[in-house]
């Protein structure tokens, strides 16, 4: 009884400090505010408006019409037609276009005497990623073309004995912002929790107060309860407001159920109260604490799954995912969202942070013991 | 005092700085202004040490700042070496060493590295510097450390790495704001001798604040300063002749302790000040006339009085207006009967207290035991263990061996419960500062479990003693710095604990704020708490019933005032100060192990 009394006391006045102190209050509303935005807006791996030349030696109906396609889409933009086949280097070399589509001068006279007609596609690699996205845009239109012409009968009996007919479910016109922004309430969420409790004991040793709040009668625990529900709670709030700012803002669909959401966005939160807590019990001040925050969530972001798919990395480092708690959460999040999961899909995520949170909390509870010194 | 023509001055000294009716004042938003100075004019000179005296909040840093060019005086002007301080700040700051209250050392740094960055900064030609080097190290003895990180030096060789780095281009004038704060009494005496030294060997002006009025004293010439107003100046005599014929002393008749005549004598009508002194009562009073003090000494507190040469003290607290007083009529005014306390059970025990960091030991086999209701004083400069010993005290650092007990338990393994038994008072102001008063207070009362109720009580009574009433709703951080330790304090007692432990509570604290303090800590060691206190003020341990004196993690010596002043007693000095005692001890003329036997002191007890 003492001992809630004792917890709700430190609680109250740890909600004080975070709401009077101006810096605490920009943690919660400034950086998920704006990790809202920015990944929302600029964390896509939809292709628009690549910039490319076209180099046409047929000059022949046909190729017009291949071209055509591709001036066509919203993902190309010509920015030159060129003349000479030296003129290529140049545009590459100097990032006037990402590629060169080259249609040869046999291309039409292949095509109706049957024999394969080839296009010639010139890539700037040095970014891979776009250059491997924008082929598969430039396969898929060629695919598409050859089709029209099996179709209308102008490749002679040669027409495509299979037809693959694709269809995307969950996200029927992949479209990667909705992959982003369903998963964004977990790292939201991660960086509220992490940095108000890895702040909220190193601030007290800076300032010194902590003595005073060793001397009184708390007991570790009830210190470190005290001290991690206020944050729990924020983070909780802050994931809460922005998945419904993904639904409302962005229009991801929320197929799941809301209390499959809350259950894993609880037990994601306290397993990193367990991280922020364990990081806070050991650095002495506070940019310590900050430091090792960062210093955890930057490899933890990028072992998730949340940016880049956890396939392709080597094995160890798939295996090491498996102690990441935000992979559960990226996971749960995007399964709660575009599969419509409930708790029970969500098992499988659920309990890897529920044991993390049982290891992590006793020992942030240990280390705090220990270091109190 | 006023009067110029009795300043002892040597041979026609020019003024090196010149104060003329100057004025600053801080605006803030929504309220009032705050006047920090209101109009002060004075000179000082070169070859002197100018001393500015004066409680917090006096506006000793806001002239010294002014005079650095720091901050631009809203009226008036300051002239430092013939030039103007607002339109020459540069040239002034090229010429002038200054030393803030927190000089900027580099804690990573070693001292030699310190020393050189600051040479670099100001300028000093290379082939000067060798040589300046080793003027400076020499006189702050630091010569053996040139190799040691500035973080790792204890507090007195920090402020004397400052000073030196002040001086590193030998300046013209010596601007020093409070140099001797939180320093123990032995760097003290050698931060003056620094000081003196560059006065004499190199002719330059010193302006120097402190609140430490027994450093007045060593001033050629003095300012006190109140509430941004100058009060008097002049020659700390012509101080101490203004309360020529008012100073007296008395006597505590045998089995009365002091603090408990000064208890009755302070606050009374015509009573301007009264401290314990050597283990009697210091009394300055309105007129020549003792007869205020024999008054209320009735009965069974009858006591001699003697007349007493008077000190800078004296007269400061005479200058200082009564209306800025603290009430100190309130506090108990319960008969003698907490003697009865005095030789009850014991509260805190030790037993070879060892603790050791790595190789190094902090705290070397100390033994000792206080009473209930007895103000027991950890002496020593700093560095001697004092602060490492309070912590194992309180629980906060585990002990490397022996043992201790704090009422029956070991505070580091006991269960929470015990803890609310304990009141602690940290060294560094240990509040919420971004909260408010009442905030700080509740949520202490509710962590030692108050009941609604009974909080409401003592934060009425909180508010009552210790006058937060009007701060009650402001942000604990922005309180002045008095205020500040009141709100400490108030937090400590808010649960009524039978043991109070003091970190320090009185460090950088203004002489009338100690007195007021010290007031109340015999208050309550009277309603039967037992009082744990660390201090560097020697002159501090004369309120304390009993006291242990350390350094280098050893005790020193043990004992009553009383005791500890006997240990100094030679044919050139009666009279011994526990300062005095101190020193000795520390520097291993006199032993302090034939005073120590605890058990002695305490008589028949089981």
């Amino acid at each position: 009884m003492h001992a809630l009394r004792r917890i709700v006391a430190l609680m109250k006045k740890e909600f004080l400090m975070i709401l009077k102190d101006p810096r605490s209050r920009f943690v919660i509303i400034g950086p998920p505010l704006i990790q809202f935005f920015v990944f929302g807006y600029a964390a896509t791996y939809d292709l628009k408006n690549v910039s490319y030349a076209a180099l046409d030696e047929s000059k022949t109906a046909e190729s017009r019409q291949l071209l055509s396609r591709l001036d066509g889409s919203e993902n190309f933009n010509r920015v030159k037609t060129l003349l000479s086949d030296r003129e290529i280097d140049d545009v590459i070399d100097r990032q006037n276009a990402r590629l060169v589509v080259h249609i040869g001068s046999e291309f039409a006279r292949s095509i109706h005497s049957g024999r394969p007609a080839a296009v010639q596609v010139i890539v700037d690699g040095r970014n891979s990623n776009v250059a491997m996205i924008a082929l598969g845009y430039i396969s898929t239109i060629v695919a598409e073309y050859n089709e029209k012409l099996a179709a209308g009968g102008r490749l002679a009996g040669r027409g495509p004995g299979l037809v693959l007919v694709s269809r995307a479910w969950f996200n029927r016109n992949l479209q990667s912002r909705w992959f982003i922004v369903s998963a964004l309430g977990g790292i939201i969420s991660m960086v509220v929790v992490m940095i108000l409790t890895s702040l909220s004991v190193a601030r007290e040793r800076e300032f010194g107060t902590f003595d005073q709040l060793l001397v009184a009668p708390f007991t570790p625990g009830e210190i470190l309860l005290g001290k991690s529900l206020p944050g729990m709670l924020f983070g909780l709030m802050d994931a809460l407001i922005f998945c419904a700012g993904a639904v409302y803002w962005f229009g991801v669909p929320f197929r799941g159920t809301v209390f499959a959401l809350v259950t894993v966005l609880a037990c994601f939160i306290v397993a990193i109260v367990g991280v922020g807590l364990l990081v806070s019990s050991l650095s002495v001040t506070m940019q310590q604490a900050l430091l090792g925050s960062f210093v955890f969530m930057m490899p933890a972001v990028v072992l998730s799954g949340f940016a880049t798919p956890i396939e392709n990395m080597p094995r160890w480092l798939q295996l090491a995912t498996h102690v990441n708690p935000i992979r559960y959460i990226i996971k749960a999040l995007r399964q709660v969202f575009l599969e419509g999961a409930d708790v029970y899909m969500l098992w499988p995520q659920i309990w890897p942070l529920i044991i993390m949170a049982a290891v992590m909390l006793p020992a942030a509870g240990w280390l705090f013991r220990h270091r109190t010194q | 005092m006023t009067d110029r023509s009795s300043i002892p001055a040597p041979a026609d000294p020019e003024p090196v700085l010149a104060v003329r009716d100057l004025k600053k004042e801080f605006p803030l938003k929504k309220r009032p202004a705050v006047k920090a100075l209101r109009g002060v004019s004075f000179d000082a000179r070169a070859g002197q040490v100018t001393g500015l005296v004066g409680a917090d909040g006096a506006g000793k840093t806001t002239l010294i700042r002014t005079a650095a060019g720091l901050l631009a005086p809203t009226a008036g002007t300051v002239t430092v070496l013939g030039l103007d301080s607002a339109a020459d700040s540069i040239e002034i700051q090229s010429r002038v060493g200054y030393m803030p209250q927190k000089f900027g050392l580099y804690q990573d740094l070693t001292v030699e590295e310190n020393m050189a960055l600051y040479a670099d900064l100001r300028g000093v030609p290379v082939a000067e510097r060798k040589a300046r080097y080793r003027i400076l190290l020499q006189m702050t003895d630091l010569s053996a450390f040139t190799k040691r990180r500035a973080g790792a030096l204890s507090g007195g060789m920090k402020q004397k790495l400052g000073l030196a780095c002040a001086l590193i281009k030998s300046p013209k004038m010596l601007l020093l704001d409070e140099p001797t704060v939180g320093v123990d009494p032995v760097s003290r005496r050698e931060l003056w001798k620094i000081v003196y030294e560059m006065v004499e060997k190199e002719g330059i002006g010193v302006l120097l604040s402190t609140a430490y009025l027994d450093e007045a004293e060593r001033c050629q010439h003095v300012v006190v300063l109140h509430e941004g107003a100058m009060l008097a100046e002049g020659a700390p005599a012509t101080f101490r002749e203004q309360v020529a014929g008012r100073t007296f002393l008395v006597d505590p008749p045998s089995g009365v302790k002091p603090r408990e005549i000064q208890m009755r004598i302070a606050g009374q009508e015509r009573i301007l000040d009264a401290t314990i002194r050597s283990g009697r009562v210091r009394v300055v009073t309105a007129e020549a006339d003792k007869s205020p003090i024999i008054d209320s000494l009735s009965g069974p507190w009858h006591a001699e009085v003697e007349n007493a040469p008077p000190t800078f003290e004296d007269a400061f607290m005479a200058t200082i207006p009564q209306a800025h007083r603290i009430d100190l009529s309130k506090p108990a005014q319960t008969s003698t009967s907490a003697e009865k306390h005095g030789t009850g059970e014991v509260v805190v025990q030790t037993r070879d207290l060892t603790k050791r960091f790595g190789d190094f030991t902090a705290v070397k086999g100390i033994t000792f035991e206080v009473r209930r209701a007895e103000i027991f004083g950890l002496l020593g400069p700093n560095g001697a263990g004092k602060s490492t010993t309070f912590r194992m005290l309180c629980g906060l650092l585990p002990n490397t061996a022996g043992e201790i007990s704090v009422a029956g338990q070991n505070l580091r393994r006991s269960r929470s419960r015990a803890r609310s038994r304990l009141g602690y008072m940290a060294q560094q102001f240990s509040m919420y500062g971004q909260i408010s008063v009442e905030e700080n207070l509740r949520f202490y009362g509710r962590a030692y479990g108050l009941s609604r109720k009974r909080l409401q009580k003592r934060l009425q009574w909180a508010y009552e003693e210790f006058g937060l009433d009007r701060w009650r709703d402001k942000a604990a951080g922005q309180l002045p710095g008095g205020y500040k330790q009141r709100l400490a304090m108030a937090a400590a007692l808010l649960h009524e604990p039978e043991i109070l432990f003091l970190d320090e509570p009185t460090s950088g604290v203004d002489p009338l704020a100690r007195r007021e303090f010290w007031l109340r800590i015999n208050g309550f060691a009277q309603q039967g708490v037992t009082v744990v206190v660390t201090t560097h003020f020697m002159e501090e341990s004369e309120y304390c019933d009993r006291m242990l004196i350390m350094s280098m993690g050893k005790t020193l010596a043990m004992g009553t005032p009383a005791e500890i002043r006997t240990l100094a007693r030679t044919e050139k000095n009666p009279a011994p100060t526990i300062d005095d005692a101190f020193v000795a001890l520390a520097e291993g003329t006199i032993s302090g192990n034939d005073a120590t036997p605890a058990a002695d002191l305490q008589g028949d007890d089981p």
